[in-house]
């Protein structure tokens, strides 16, 4: 399939970040937060030129994917429906010694994205861009071949999912690794081999490798 | 420039060890801040800020005694947070015992609003930090109104409400300064600007230009919503000392410690030798080195993020009250001297 558009949804640290790797990779990219796109026109004029402000719904309807950058506190007030039949990449983590608690996230028996993915049950959940600081999204890209080009983990349970993400990590300037679950996504979340670690991909196949034994 | 350039220090107060790499108490280090907050002024540095932690390892929880306490001894240098968590705190509280301070030191007040990056002050007053957007904005537009000086009358969902209360001590000459800090939120960019607040940068972690943007937003910002031109500054961790060598050797060693610890309880790696080394660089947020070395970085990243104060946010667990003295010698003798050297042949 071939990708053209993505919808963000979130205007806070990350989605911006996200927003604007995506459109200069050449991707059509909306970006959504919780309300009026007015108020948000301002930030992505000045933060993500050439992407567009709108409403979520809008955003999401004509998307090929959306990444879902809200914090998770506010994942329990979220419509499912808004990103029904949508491939959705969890961009999001559950950090509760950063964040806080939340109680729809524990015990900690599975991984963060399998929770949003039982309550988003009809979207197909694909996990990534969690594991990379924001602040890093955009400084660490490189192009394909660079000895310096650094790996994000891709995993889902929907292996042609995967792989349409994969290809979206490839084109903004990152090696992609699959991980072929949206448990084993568990390794990339906080506390994870790969939580805010820069490592190519050999290296990071190691790690996973390693952690997942 | 539209503002005048200033030069700061912003400490959260880490505990210190003694010459002998023993750990001092509570009491000792506070007493320890004290005087390096008096040194600062000796020395002509325009700020000196301290931001507010509760843990074993941050024990300041009420800065702005602290503060008082530097403001008895010192004629000039402004005193303020870095920042003070307003979202687990009362705004009224905030505005009195800012304007306490305020008082105290003859308007040498500032406050600095902002999150931090440890929630601890969340379950000990007893706030969710689910509620944290709630809490912010609308704890931020009450501090609006109380800076406006005047009886206020406000209603929110997070405190009782207020119907023309007069909340002292009221401030003697103009409101004190009242900054935003921001460590990657546009939207509090955003606030900062619809307020007339400034706008206070905190970098600490990657190339420090990547925040241009939040600059350019901030004053565009401004612009949409009719307020003048406001200043920006830049928090930047850092230490200084003779030699690049010996400043990277004396903080590399207490800043693995912390970040280990930090990162064991946060679930994140352990900073490697590289990555200190790569941002104690040119391109990273970390301001380490000798005088020479940090007054390029500082005289580098000021113009391109468009501000005209800095904040060296000096200290790291460990260090002894003894270094740090010499980091405040150094930063306020050689470094600001120098990036004021080098900015003005720029212009």
């Amino acid at each position: 399939m071939q990708v053209g558009r993505i919808a963000v949804l979130g205007a806070g640290h990350s989605g911006p970040v996200m927003a604007r790797v995506a459109v200069e990779a050449g991707f059509h990219v909306s970006i959504a937060a919780s309300g009026d796109p007015e108020k948000i026109a301002l930030i992505t004029e000045v933060l993500v030129p050439g992407a567009e402000p709108r409403w979520a719904a809008e955003a999401v309807a004509d998307a090929d994917i959306v990444v879902l950058a809200i914090p998770l506190h506010r994942f329990e007030a979220f419509d499912p429906a808004l990103v029904a039949g949508k491939l959705v990449i969890d961009a999001m983590n559950y950090w509760p010694e950063v964040n806080g608690y939340l109680d729809a996230f524990e015990p900690r028996r599975e991984s963060s994205s399998e929770i949003v993915q039982g309550k988003l049950d009809r979207s197909t959940i694909v996990k990534s861009l969690n594991h990379i600081g924001y602040h890093e999204l955009a400084e660490d890209r490189r192009p394909a071949g660079s000895p310096e080009r650094r790996a994000l983990g891709v995993a889902g349970d929907d292996r042609g999912a995967v792989d349409v993400v994969a290809d979206l990590i490839e084109r903004i300037g990152y090696d992609a690794v699959r991980l072929d679950s949206l448990s084993a996504g568990r390794l990339l979340e906080p506390g994870g081999p790969v939580f805010g670690v820069s490592l190519h991909r050999t290296e990071f196949e190691a790690a996973v490798h390693a952690a997942a034994r | 420039m539209a503002f005048p350039l200033t030069f700061g220090l912003d400490t959260f107060g880490d505990k210190t060890n003694d010459a002998d790499g023993q750990p001092l108490s509570h009491a000792q280090t506070i007493r320890n801040l004290v005087e390096e907050g008096v040194y600062a002024d000796e020395l002509g540095l325009d700020f000196f800020g301290i931001g507010e932690h509760h843990t074993d390892d941050w024990p300041l929880s009420a800065a702005d005694v602290v503060l008082g306490a530097i403001a008895a001894r010192t004629k000039h240098i402004h005193l303020g947070s870095a920042v003070t968590v307003l979202s687990s705190d009362d705004p009224v509280r905030v505005f009195q015992r800012y304007s306490t301070l305020n008082a105290i030191s003859g308007g040498r007040a500032e406050v600095v609003l902002g999150r931090g990056s440890s929630i601890d002050s969340f379950p000990l007053f007893g706030y969710d930090l689910a509620d944290y957007e709630t809490l912010f904005e609308e704890k931020v537009n009450l501090f609006a109104e109380l800076m406006k000086g005047g009886p206020v009358t406000w209603q929110g969902s997070t405190r009782a409400a207020l119907l023309k209360q007069d909340v002292v001590p009221h401030v003697e000459s103009g409101p004190f300064p009242v900054w935003i800090g921001v460590g990657g939120s546009p939207q509090s960019v955003v606030r900062a600007a619809h307020y007339g607040f400034n706008l206070m940068l905190a970098i600490i972690g990657g190339n420090p230009s990547r925040f241009a943007p939040f600059s350019r937003l901030f004053e565009q910002a401004l612009a949409k919503f009719e307020q003048p031109v406001r200043p920006i500054g830049v928090h930047g961790p850092g230490h200084v000392a003779a030699t690049d060598e010996q400043a990277r050797e004396e903080f590399w060693p207490y800043y693995l410690d912390v970040f280990r610890r930090i990162g064991k309880i946060r679930g994140f790696a352990t900073p490697t030798k590289e990555q200190f080394l790569h941002e104690a660089g040119p391109h990273g947020a970390l301001y380490i080195g000798s005088p020479e070395t940090v007054a390029q970085k500082i005289a580098t990243y000021l113009p391109a993020l468009h501000a005209n104060r800095f904040d060296l946010k000096y200290g790291m667990g460990g260090l002894s009250h003894e270094t740090l003295m010499a980091n405040i010698e150094l930063y306020a003798t050689k470094v600001v001297p120098r990036v004021r050297e080098l900015l003005a042949s720029q212009s």
